[in-house]
């Protein structure tokens, strides 16, 4: 077969298997706006792009309404309750209502926009969102703790060169890469 | 010059608009980068996806060189931004702890975000997550976390000057980490990718190396 042939009949594979593939823009370019888009709130509103401290303010609102007394009290939330000012009305609040509309307007063009869980295919479903739940508790005590998440804290910090910034990422990543090991068997399927 | 809502050179409603529509922005890109997929998420911690490595990187570096730029040029003050004060003891203690949670949950919180809008059902449960989390974090601060959160104080600390090395220097230094990082990423998900059962290509919208 020529190589012409060739090229051209890999590309038609390539097209009836990619019909039912999920496709992604170039991380390279999504990157790059992701960057430029840093810049953006960093020079409009000196923030960076966060999305624990909105988890934060929401779930302060939610105790303030719930028990106002204990709330106003707790030594932790208490000051950030004390300027009387709604915590949701927070910048970054409002940046996450924008990521959920942001997301959704993706998924709709991308054709990504169904009902489902995401997993390993060895995975079962119930497993599968113990886990998630468990991992969702985890980063609720880790991004109070350690002041941010991937985005806020690591992410936007890096932009900024802030020391902060980079022992979350040689931190996140690098135990990461430690429960990796432990945690195989949630990811990759492993013959016993 | 920059930035803007600091110096109230604009007022707090539009600032909160802007908020907003950066979120649109940031949601987009993270879903069409593929962040709502957690099988792609967990893949840079096993080889088999460079995506995160890839996305992440080039916007770090692509912000950082922006903006030693902006400020050669006078057009904005990094240092009255949100600029992060470091504690190094709990950010790296918190650190160990959220990268647990992103091997078990599969998600950080701005990526479950997204994909808990798009429907994944994990993803709104790793959020109901990260919320009982915070709640035990705040009701059990005093007893558990105060000393350990304020310790480690270092203040507003440029990592660059920490080194001894100019931010230029640092910069430079950290694009030839990052490329070098692409590189051997690449390679890995190569290695893995030529293999791959083409449903789970299909799945993480990857292909086979040429």
């Amino acid at each position: 077969m020529s190589n012409k042939r060739k090229k051209r009949t890999k590309w038609l594979k390539n097209f009836k298997f990619n019909k039912r593939s999920n496709k992604y823009i170039n991380s390279y370019v999504g990157g790059f706006f992701l960057g430029l888009l840093i810049i953006v709130a960093l020079y409009f509103s000196g923030e960076g792009l966060g999305s624990s401290g909105g988890y934060r303010d929401v779930a302060v609102a939610v105790l303030d309404k719930v028990t106002p007394e204990y709330a106003h009290n707790n030594s932790y939330i208490g000051p950030r309750l004390a300027t009387g000012e709604s915590p949701l009305k927070s910048w970054l609040v409002f940046e996450l209502i924008g990521v959920i509309m942001g997301a959704i307007l993706s998924a709709a063009i991308f054709n990504r926009l169904h009902l489902r869980i995401g997993k390993a295919p060895h995975l079962t479903d119930k497993k599968r969102l113990w886990f998630a739940v468990i991992g969702g508790i985890l980063w609720g005590v880790g991004t109070q703790l350690g002041r941010g998440c991937t985005s806020g804290l690591v992410l936007s910090g890096m932009a900024v060169n802030s020391l902060s910034g980079y022992i979350g990422l040689i931190s996140i990543f690098g135990f990461g890469f430690i429960f990796a090991i432990i945690f195989k068997s949630i990811w990759i399927k492993t013959n016993k | 010059m920059g930035p803007l809502y600091p110096q109230e050179i604009i007022n707090s409603e539009f600032n909160i608009l802007i908020g907003l529509l950066i979120g649109i922005v940031f949601g987009f890109l993270l879903e069409a980068s593929g962040f709502t997929n957690t099988r792609k998420l967990a893949g840079v911690f096993y080889g088999y996806d460079a995506t995160v490595i890839k996305v992440f990187f080039t916007a770090a570096m692509t912000a950082a060189i922006g903006l030693l730029i902006m400020h050669y040029m006078g057009w904005i003050d990094v240092k009255l931004t949100f600029y992060p004060k470091t504690f190094w003891i709990p950010t790296l203690v918190g650190g160990a702890i959220m990268g647990a949670g992103f091997i078990i949950g599969g998600f950080c919180p701005g990526t479950s975000l997204c994909a808990a809008a798009t429907g994944k059902i994990d993803a709104i449960v790793f959020i109901g997550g990260v919320f009982l989390g915070i709640f035990g974090f705040i009701f059990t601060y005093d007893l558990l976390f105060s000393d350990l959160r304020m310790s480690g104080k270092m203040g507003n600390t440029d990592i660059a000057q920490w080194l001894g090395l100019s931010d230029g220097l640092f910069i430079f230094i950290m694009v030839i980490v990052t490329f070098a990082s692409f590189f051997v990423f690449q390679k890995w998900q190569d290695s893995h990718t030529k293999d791959m059962n083409q449903r789970d290509l299909n799945e993480l919208g990857l292909k086979k190396p040429e």
